[in-house]
C-alpha cells in the first residue's frame, strides 16, 4: 500500500475548504451559499478522517458521523428559512436582504 | 444577667428613631414626632444609666468591655469590625451625650414647634446622636471615623436647617469644608497607622505602639500631627476655628448640642483615646498645649467684642475647648475629660437659656438691644446666671471652678507644664470672667429695651432642661475636689483605668492653694470690673470704645482677629482667581480628548456595517486568517 504523506493528504480538504469559502463570498444566491457551506463542512470532516487514520483512533470517524447528521438537520432548517425569505421578499439575492442594517448610519 | 450585652442598644435607639422619622415622619402628628425623637434618646439615656451603674458596681475585667456585632469587611487580614468598646472614658462620654441630648431634645419639642421641618429637625438630631455614640463607642479607628463623618454631616445639615436663607447655607458649607481639611489630615494619619500595624483596632495600636516606636520617632510624630489635624478641625481650634462662630446660624438647640456640648469635643476625645501615641511624641504634645493656649486667648478676646449673644457663646466654646487642649497637652488627661463633662453641662445650659432669651426677643441676637430681662424671665435669668458662674469659674459653688482650676493647676504643676502655660490660662480665665459677666449684665440688667411678646417661661418643656442642667452645673464639680483640700477624686480615679494619672513636679501641692486664691481674686475682680463698665457707669465702656485705639481693638476682636479676612486673601481669593482665568479647566481637555477619540473610533467602525452579508463573512474570514497567522508565526 502506498502511503501518502499527511501534508499531501491535507491538500484535498484545504482545496475543498477554499472552494467552499470562495463560493460563499462570491455567490449572491442564498441557495448556492448554503451549498458552498456544505462543501466547507465536508472539508472539515475530511480533516477528521485524516486525523483518525493518522493516529489510529476511531474518534475522528465518530465526529464525521456527527457532522453528517448535524449537516442534514442544518440543511433542513436552512432550506426552510430560505423558503420563508423567498416568500417574504420574493428574492434569494443576499445583497438585497438588508433589513437589519441601521438606517441612521447610512448617511 | 450581663447588662453589657445590651450596649448595642444605646446607639440603636437613636438610629431607630431616625429611621422612623425619616421614613414615616411626614405622616406623623407633631406630638408623635416629639415623642419618638425625644423618647429614643430617653431610652438610650436610661439604658446608659443602667449600664453605668453596673459598670461602677460590677466592673468587667480590666474595666473594659468589648462587643463585636459583626465584621465590617475583611481584606487580606485587615478586618475592621462593627464593634463597640466600653471603658470609663467612653462611659463618661456616652453618659454626657445621652443625658445632655435628652434634655436638649426635650427643650426642642417646644422651641421648634412653630417651625416647618419639625420632623426633619428631629430626624437629623437623632442621626446626630447615633453618629456621636458610634464615634465614642467604636473600638477601631475606622468605625470612629464613620461616626466622625456622620456628626460632621449632621452638623452641616443642621447649621443649614433654615436653608431658605442663603447666609445659613453659606455657614453650613463653611463648617463642612473647614472641618474637611482636618478630616483629610485625620484619614491620612489612619493610612499611616494601617501601614504600620495592619489594624485600626485602638487597643491593639495602643499596646503595640510603645514596642514598635521609640519616643519621638518620625512616624509617631507624623501620625500624631495628622490626628491632631483632625481634632483641631472638629474642635474648632487654631488655625481651623473660623467655622464655629458662623455655625451659630443653626437653630439654638443645635448650637447647644452639636456646637457646644458634644461634637466639638470629639477632638478632645480622639486625643485622649490615643494618648499613648501623644506620650510617645512629646513635641507634638507640647504643640497641643500651645494650640490650646493660643486658641483660648484668641477666642476669649474675640468673645469680649461680640454683640451677638450666640457668637459670644460660640467664641467662649472655642476658648473652653482650648482649655481642654491645654490640659491634654500637659498630660492632664483626666482634667481635660472632667472639664469636657462640666463644660457640656453649663454650655448647653447657657445656649438653651440664650435660646429662650432670643425667642422672647423675637429673634433679636444683639445683646445691646435686650437689657432688663431679669425680672421678666426669672427662671431663665437664674439658670443663665448659674451657667455663667460655672463658665467664669466662681470659686467653691460652681462646677466650672473645680474643673478649670484643675487644668490651671496641672498646667503649672505637671512635669510637662510651665509657668508660661499657667500664666496664659490665668489671663484667659480673667478674660472669661469679663466677657461672661458683660453678657449677663448687658442682657439681664439695665432698662428693658424691647417688650416681650411671647414669654418662653410658660413652656415647661423649655424650663425643665434649664433647671436640671443648672443643678448639674453646680453639683457636677463635687466629684473631683482639688488636691489641696481633700483627697476626694472619684472621677479621676475612675478614669485612671484608661488614662494615666498626671505626673506632678515634686512639692507642688502646697502651691495649689496660692493659685486658687489668685484665681478667686481675678474672678471677683473681673465681675466687679464688668459690673462697673456695664451697670454702674455704662458711659465708661462707651468712652473707652470711642478712643481710636479702643475702636481698632474692638474691630479687630469683633472680626475674630481677622482670621476670616486672612483666609479669604490667602486661600479663597486665589482659588476664585484661578477658576476665573481658567473657566474650562485644562485638565478637562484630557478627558474630553478621550471622549472625542472614542466617538471617532466608533464612527469608523460603524462604517463597516454595510448591510452586505458577504462583506461580513469576508471580515470574519480575514479575522480568522489573522488569528491563525498569529498563532502559527508569532
Amino acid at each position: 500500500m502506498i502511503s501518502v504523506p499527511v501534508s499531501v493528504q491535507l491538500l484535498l480538504p484545504s482545496v475543498l475548504f477554499l472552494i467552499g469559502l470562495l463560493g460563499v463570498l462570491i455567490r449572491r444566491n442564498v441557495i448556492f451559499m448554503l451549498m458552498a457551506m456544505e462543501i466547507m463542512l465536508n472539508a472539515a470532516g475530511l480533516v477528521f478522517i485524516i486525523g483518525s487514520s493518522l493516529w489510529k483512533q476511531a474518534d475522528g470517524q465518530v465526529m464525521v458521523i456527527f457532522i453528517l447528521a448535524m449537516a442534514a438537520a442544518e440543511v433542513a432548517v436552512g432550506l426552510a428559512l430560505i423558503l420563508q425569505v423567498f416568500q417574504m421578499h420574493k428574492t434569494v439575492d443576499v445583497d438585497q436582504l438588508q433589513e437589519l442594517k441601521d438606517e441612521r448610519e447610512r448617511g | 444577667m450581663d447588662v453589657f450585652h445590651l450596649l448595642w442598644l444605646v446607639p440603636a435607639f437613636p438610629l431607630a428613631g431616625f429611621l422612623i422619622l425619616a421614613l414615616f415622619g411626614l405622616r406623623l402628628h407633631s406630638r408623635a414626632i416629639a415623642w419618638i425623637g425625644t423618647g429614643s434618646i430617653g431610652l438610650s439615656a436610661i439604658l446608659t444609666l443602667w449600664i453605668g451603674v453596673h459598670f461602677l458596681t460590677q466592673p468587667p475585667a480590666n474595666y473594659q468591655y468589648s462587643l463585636t456585632l459583626w465584621t465590617w469587611f475583611d481584606i487580606n487580614g485587615f478586618a475592621p469590625g462593627i464593634a463597640l468598646y466600653l471603658d470609663p472614658l467612653s462611659l463618661v462620654y456616652i453618659f454626657v451625650i445621652t443625658f445632655v441630648s435628652f434634655f436638649i431634645h426635650l427643650y426642642s419639642t417646644a422651641f421648634m414647634r412653630s417651625n416647618e421641618g419639625y420632623v426633619r429637625f428631629f430626624a437629623y438630631m437623632n442621626l446626630f446622636v447615633f453618629s456621636m455614640l458610634v464615634l465614642v463607642l467604636a473600638n477601631n479607628l475606622l468605625l470612629l471615623y464613620l461616626g466622625w463623618e456622620g456628626v460632621g454631616l449632621c452638623s452641616f445639615l443642621l447649621i443649614g436647617f433654615w436653608y431658605r436663607d442663603e447666609v445659613n447655607g453659606y455657614a453650613a458649607r463653611k463648617a463642612f469644608i473647614v472641618t474637611r481639611i482636618g478630616d483629610t489630615a485625620f484619614i491620612i494619619g489612619l493610612f499611616l497607622l494601617v501601614k504600620q500595624f495592619h489594624t485600626l483596632n485602638i487597643q491593639d495600636i495602643l499596646q503595640q505602639a510603645p514596642v514598635v516606636w521609640s519616643a519621638g520617632a518620625t512616624a509617631v510624630v507624623w501620625v500624631t500631627i495628622l490626628l491632631l489635624g483632625g481634632a483641631v478641625g472638629k474642635s474648632a481650634q487654631l488655625p481651623l476655628q473660623t467655622w464655629l462662630p458662623d455655625a451659630m446660624a443653626g437653630p439654638t438647640p443645635v448650637s447647644a448640642l452639636i456646637h457646644a456640648a458634644t461634637m466639638v469635643t470629639a477632638g478632645v476625645y480622639l486625643i485622649a483615646r490615643t494618648h499613648v501615641l501623644y506620650s510617645l511624641a512629646p513635641a507634638v504634645q507640647l504643640l497641643v498645649a500651645i494650640i490650646g493656649l493660643l486658641t483660648l486667648l484668641i477666642a476669649g478676646f474675640s468673645a469680649l467684642a461680640q454683640h451677638d449673644l450666640k457668637r459670644i457663646l460660640a467664641y467662649s466654646t472655642i476658648s473652653q475647648i482650648g482649655y481642654m487642649f491645654l490640659a491634654l497637652g500637659v498630660g492632664a488627661w483626666t482634667a481635660a475629660i472632667f472639664h469636657f463633662m462640666i463644660h457640656a453641662f453649663f454650655k448647653a445650659l447657657l445656649f438653651l437659656a440664650a435660646g429662650a432669651v432670643i425667642m422672647a426677643m423675637e429673634e433679636e441676637h444683639d445683646i445691646f438691644k435686650m437689657g432688663g430681662l431679669r425680672k421678666k424671665m426669672p427662671v431663665t435669668f437664674w439658670t443663665f446666671l448659674v451657667g455663667s458662674g460655672a463658665l467664669a469659674a466662681i470659686p467653691l459653688i460652681t462646677a466650672g471652678f473645680y474643673s478649670k482650676d484643675l487644668i490651671l493647676f496641672d498646667a503649672f504643676a505637671s512635669t510637662q507644664g510651665s509657668f508660661w502655660l499657667w500664666l496664659g490660662g490665668f489671663v484667659g480665665a480673667f478674660i472669661t470672667v469679663l466677657y461672661t459677666f458683660r453678657m449677663v449684665f448687658v442682657t439681664f440688667y439695665g432698662e428693658q429695651k424691647k417688650p416681650i411678646t411671647h414669654n418662653p417661661e410658660e413652656e415647661k418643656a423649655m424650663m425643665i432642661p434649664l433647671v436640671v442642667l443648672a443643678v448639674l452645673s453646680v453639683i457636677g464639680g463635687w466629684i473631683e475636689l482639688p488636691h489641696a483640700w481633700a483627697h476626694f477624686t472619684p472621677f479621676s480615679d475612675f478614669l485612671t483605668h484608661v488614662l494615666p494619672p498626671t505626673n506632678l513636679k515634686p512639692d507642688m501641692e502646697s502651691q495649689e492653694f496660692m493659685l486658687q486664691l489668685l484665681t478667686a481674686v481675678i474672678v471677683f475682680a473681673g465681675i466687679y470690673l464688668s459690673w462697673l463698665a456695664y451697670v454702674k457707669k455704662p458711659a465708661l465702656s462707651a468712652s473707652w470704645k470711642n478712643t481710636s485705639l479702643g475702636r481698632a481693638c474692638h474691630d479687630f476682636f469683633y472680626k475674630g482677629w481677622m482670621f476670616d479676612q486672612l483666609y479669604d486673601k490667602l486661600f479663597v481669593k486665589p482659588v476664585v482667581w484661578i477658576s476665573r482665568i481658567d473657566p474650562h479647566d485644562f485638565i478637562d481637555y484630557i478627558y474630553e480628548g478621550f471622549g472625542r477619540l472614542n466617538v471617532l473610533i466608533h464612527a469608523g467602525f460603524s462604517r463597516t456595517q454595510s448591510g452586505y452579508v458577504r462583506w461580513y463573512l469576508l471580515c470574519i474570514a480575514i479575522g480568522i486568517l489573522f488569528i491563525f497567522s498569529l498563532i502559527l508565526f508569532v
